[in-house]
């Protein structure tokens, strides 16, 4: 039995084709834009080819995410906040805090062992301390946002980000650099703000390692380190990070086909 | 005869005027702040006194005020942009009793007395919805620039709403409302709406008292004061001549005249 889970998000989107043993087959990453089922439709594809699957064969679609509703070829929807749960603990099976940071939403998520949300947090109104603050940086800052975290690293000064909204940082960025102060120490200073940030929300449902990091955003080496120095314990995160919504709504694709499954053969032997 | 200037370096313009000891604005000018708060300071008594046609020597006192005005190494005077939106605004309209003040990253609320002092205040603090800056983010995600908002929101038929509280997640909902074939125009004029309604909620907190002026860069904005108007139900003065979106830099020039007559009286006996 083959399986799939869409993540639509704001800013990215993720799609991820599994087998019957939890096994990633095939995943595909593409960027949003504004055409929500389409994207949704070509990660989807892609992450079939990928895994050398054909869309026959795949036997329930979880839609996830921001779009969710737009995976109109998907069985079911569920929220982000179930399936970044579900997917960190897929991932990491010791995880009792998961944080995820994405293009516009920073959800802190407390799990039970099987992978179901005990309590959230996430930022409703404010995109502080979400993906996008690192955005401002970059275009304030003219740098791939890639390079951010590591260039972040190497700083020995940061400076101290006064500004809670994701607008006026792009000006006071502007502003520090204009007064001198190196790239490196702004970045730093800026990502200081966002894992501040984060860290309260992590707060709010009470951090307890492990830790697993998801999201776009996990990918940046420097928010990892301060995500550490500021809990104080490890943070875990996988080259599969990005995708761990996506895995999740795979995984509660698969729970939902073997219920089927299991009616339907509960129905054919009645 | 005492000349004073007063400078308003905002977070986003910098403006400036010179004024005669009975009010009178002799020049005024405005541009982009930038970075750099000591040069725009600079800048601005330079372009003021050549718009007057005063020489330097003629300026007996610079009050400055706004976002930079600790930057700027040439004052007499520093005074805060409430203090000086204040009293602008309460010598232009006598029975004003509550003001808004719209900028660039701010929007302040000021309550005051009949005399112009200050009873109570409130800013927007830490979020750049309700300040102008959702409105000039909003047209570069149209693709259009500052200069053209007056214009778009004039020509819109049919706003289009914007509900987001965050200009950054405001961003998703402008391209869903053109993807969804709605003209710049409607999202521009929905855009100007949102951002009275933020306003609007700062605005209320100060528990206003008619009569209402608006003031600050917004009043650039024709349909500003219609979308406030809506939004907390009551009328706004704005002053003519953009002269509300040099109200800062006007009351910091005739406080300082202020100042200067208390000096002249104290030096007298």
């Amino acid at each position: 039995m083959i399986v799939a889970g869409v993540d639509v998000g704001s800013t990215q989107t993720k799609a991820v084709v599994m087998d019957d043993h939890q096994r990633i087959l095939g995943q595909a990453l593409l960027d949003t834009g504004a055409r929500l089922t389409e994207v949704a439709t070509t990660a989807f594809h892609r992450a079939l080819e990928a895994g050398g699957c054909a869309e026959g064969d795949v036997a329930y679609v979880v839609g996830t995410g921001y779009g969710r509703f737009r995976v109109e070829f998907g069985h079911a929807q569920v929220t982000e906040i179930s399936c970044h749960a579900r997917g960190a603990v897929h991932l990491f099976p010791k995880t009792c805090s998961v944080l995820d940071v994405g293009g516009q939403d920073t959800k802190a998520i407390r799990v039970g062992e099987a992978g179901q949300v005990l309590d959230f947090c996430m930022n409703d109104k404010c995109s502080a301390g979400t993906g996008r603050f690192l955005g401002a940086a970059s275009h304030a800052l003219e740098l791939p946002l890639g390079d951010l975290g590591p260039l972040a690293l190497t700083a020995r000064t940061p400076v101290t980000m006064t500004t809670t909204c994701t607008v006026f940082a792009e000006s006071e960025i502007l502003g520090w650099l204009a007064r001198g102060r190196k790239t490196e120490d702004v970045l730093l200073g800026v990502h200081i703000a966002i894992a501040a940030r984060t860290l309260s929300l992590l707060r709010r449902v009470g951090i307890e390692p492990e830790i697993t990091f998801t999201g776009g955003v996990a990918r940046n080496v420097a928010m990892v380190k301060l995500l550490e120095d500021l809990t104080g314990f490890p943070v875990n995160v996988s080259p599969a990070s990005h995708y761990c919504g996506a895995i999740g709504a795979a995984l509660h694709a698969l729970d939902r086909a073997r219920a089927g499954a299991a009616a339907a053969a509960g129905a054919s032997r009645a | 005869m005492s000349l004073t200037v007063g400078i308003d370096l905002g977070s986003t313009y910098t403006k400036a005027v010179a004024v005669a000891p009975d009010g009178t604005i002799l020049g005024k000018v405005g541009f982009p702040s930038g970075y750099h708060f000591d040069r725009a300071a600079e800048r601005a008594l330079g372009e003021v006194l050549e718009a007057g046609g005063i020489p330097r020597s003629r300026v007996d006192y610079v009050a400055v005020t706004g976002y930079g005005r600790y930057m700027v190494p040439f004052r007499d005077l520093a005074i805060t942009e409430l203090t000086c939106h204040a009293w602008a605004v309460s010598r232009m309209y006598p029975g004003v009793r509550t003001v808004l003040d719209i900028g660039g990253q701010t929007v302040k609320a000021i309550r005051v007395d009949a005399r112009g002092r200050i009873k109570a205040f409130r800013l927007n603090d830490k979020c750049a919805a309700g300040s102008g800056a959702f409105l000039e983010k909003t047209v570069r995600y149209l693709g259009y620039q500052t200069a053209d908002i007056a214009g778009l929101a004039a020509a819109a038929t049919s706003p289009a709403t914007i509900s987001s509280t965050c200009a950054v997640f405001a961003e998703s909902e402008v391209i869903n409302h053109l993807t969804a074939g709605r003209s710049a125009e409607d999202v521009c004029a929905g855009a100007l709406i949102a951002l009275a309604e933020r306003a609007g909620q700062v605005f209320k907190r100060v528990k206003p008292e008619a009569e209402y002026a608006l003031s600050g860069g917004l009043t650039r904005i024709p349909h500003m004061r219609q979308a406030l108007e809506a939004a907390v139900g009551g009328t706004f003065h704005v002053a003519a001549d953009d002269l509300g979106v040099y109200a800062g830099a006007i009351g910091a020039a005739t406080l300082a005249q202020e100042r200067l007559r208390k000096l002249v009286a104290g030096a007298a006996p």
